[in-house]
């Protein structure tokens, strides 16, 4: 790998961020509406409902935790789909640019165009509704680590599936992480699903994810098994997606459909 | 040193049941202009694709500069010395003209970038243009700055598709002589694909005509003209295609 091409691939989507004031505007909007919304129904609980000792901590917690994995996932398809808009693509493939050198580029910029959305989010739950994410401690971070791996995942084989099937294949970009919401248990624990469903559930990280965050907020306890075991599924996940995007690229290159992609 | 280029063996490219190029055998020689012709759908895009290492072949090698591009560790050697335009394909529309030469120069591990670009904007009458979006600039102006972007890296190998399509004459003409000038000065290798019998005609030194996938002759311009008894490429052309 050669770091002048993974730089020339970030900065390729840098200049488009940074060029456009709407643009920025856009990835900073919806993480801002979701924390109020979440605050606001966080606040209802907290007056009707005694589950929880600190409801509004944690089901806003929970929110952004949910929201970063979202940002994440739809930046990378972002990054890949704008290639695809703007009939750039050819142009990429055509050059020295090797797979494994995009992935990079592509996790990368991703984050940054996530943490971009994201950050003022965070901030603003203090003064609006008391909630400080920091209060989590260190685990906060490796939360944060397995979150972003198991959103580039999803990117991953949602650009797979691009590459494979060009881009028809993008309403499936938008609707990815819809499918898995319900079984990553963000704003209810695991024992409310039935049990058959609580067997895939436990299939997935965000389920070991969700459950930690809850536990440390409400608990004060960090179990420290069920974060290295989201770690380790986000591996396995995240190495078989790197697999299946390297094969959905040779797929394309068999079916010609890197020469033509494009709207 | 080998004097060849671009060398082709037994190429062959299947989709399902169709055969979109079958069996096609050619040697490119450094430094030539080679035209390829042929009507829609006969096949000159796949053959690029393969050449660019975009399209696997169902059979067959393209070697280029003696090195097989199928093999992985070959192929970014490769691409770093050639460059590909194609009016199919764009640069983001939302980046300066001057951030997508940046970029491709990066790419390309363009040494001195700064110098080629504003050497390359120069040349093609970008400077004005220099903070332009890309999307906001005419066809013709688009063209330019795709080929400033194709001759960023300096390529040995150059391959066109349609370079001229839908430019204006006044347009079409400046690319032309723009290419003829930097092939003679680089000796870089060019193969065009293109319906401008005029241009071929201007450009080329040889001409490879394909037809349902198959490449049916090749010659001079001179040659060819003279083997089908036409008066100049383009009826030579259709007489090749309607037979």
């Amino acid at each position: 790998m050669k770091f002048h091409r993974i730089y020339a691939l970030s900065i390729r989507h840098l200049y488009l961020i940074k060029g456009s004031f709407p643009r920025i505007l856009d990835l900073i909007y919806w993480p801002t509406i979701q924390i109020i919304l979440w605050g606001f129904i966080s606040r209802f609980f907290t007056m009707y409902s005694d589950y929880y000792n600190n409801t509004i901590g944690v089901i806003l917690s929970c929110a952004i935790l949910y929201d970063f994995l979202f940002r994440s996932s739809i930046s990378f398809n972002m990054l890949f789909l704008e290639e695809i808009w703007s009939r750039n693509f050819t142009n990429l493939f055509v050059s020295p640019l090797k797979v494994s050198e995009i992935i990079t580029a592509l996790t990368s910029t991703a984050l940054l165009r996530t943490l971009i959305g994201i950050i003022p989010a965070i901030i603003l739950m203090n003064p609006l509704f008391g909630v400080s994410l920091l209060q989590m401690g260190p685990p906060l971070f490796l939360l944060f680590l397995s979150l972003y791996l198991f959103g580039t995942t999803l990117g991953l084989l949602v650009t797979s599936g691009l590459l494979r099937f060009g881009p028809a294949f993008e309403n499936v970009a938008w609707s990815s992480l819809f499918i898995l919401a319900p079984l990553g248990c963000v704003y209810y624990p695991l024992s409310i699903l039935p049990e058959w469903l609580q067997i895939i559930a436990k299939g997935l990280p965000l389920v070991y994810l969700f459950e930690e965050a809850r536990s440390i907020l409400v608990n004060n306890v960090v179990n420290y098994n069920n974060i290295m075991t989201a770690l380790a599924l986000n591996l396995f996940y995240f190495a078989g997606a790197i697999v299946i995007f390297y094969l959905a690229f040779y797929g394309a290159r068999k079916k010609g459909t890197l020469i033509n992609m494009g709207e | 040193m080998s004097n060849i280029s671009i060398e082709i063996k037994n190429l062959n490219k299947r989709y399902n049941n169709i055969e979109a190029v079958k069996n096609i055998n050619f040697t490119i020689n450094k430094g030539s202009i080679v035209g390829l012709l042929g009507p829609n759908g006969c096949g000159k895009t796949t053959t690029i694709g393969m050449m660019l290492g975009l399209i696997k072949p169902s059979s067959g090698t393209v070697f280029i500069n003696g090195q097989n591009i199928e093999r992985e560790k070959n192929r970014t050697k490769i691409l770093e010395k050639m460059n590909f335009i194609s009016p199919y394909v764009e640069l983001p529309k939302k980046l300066t003209v001057e951030e997508n030469l940046k970029v491709y120069g990066k790419m390309y591990g363009t040494k001195n970038l700064k110098d080629k670009i504003s050497d390359l904007m120069k040349q093609l009458n970008l400077s004005e243009f220099k903070t332009r979006k890309t999307g906001e600039l005419s066809s013709g102006q688009k063209n330019r700055v795709s080929l400033a972007k194709a001759l960023i890296n300096d390529p040995e190998i150059l391959l066109l598709d349609e370079p001229t399509a839908s430019l204006d004459p006044d347009v079409g003409d400046y690319i032309r002589t723009y290419l003829e000038s930097f092939a003679s000065k680089k000796g870089a290798t060019i193969l065009l694909a293109s319906h401008n019998m005029n241009e071929v005609e201007r450009l080329c030194n040889e001409v490879m005509m394909m037809k349902n996938g198959k490449i049916i002759d090749k010659g001079t311009c001179n040659d060819l003209i003279k083997k089908h008894g036409r008066k100049n490429l383009e009826e030579t052309f259709l007489k090749i295609v309607r037979e």
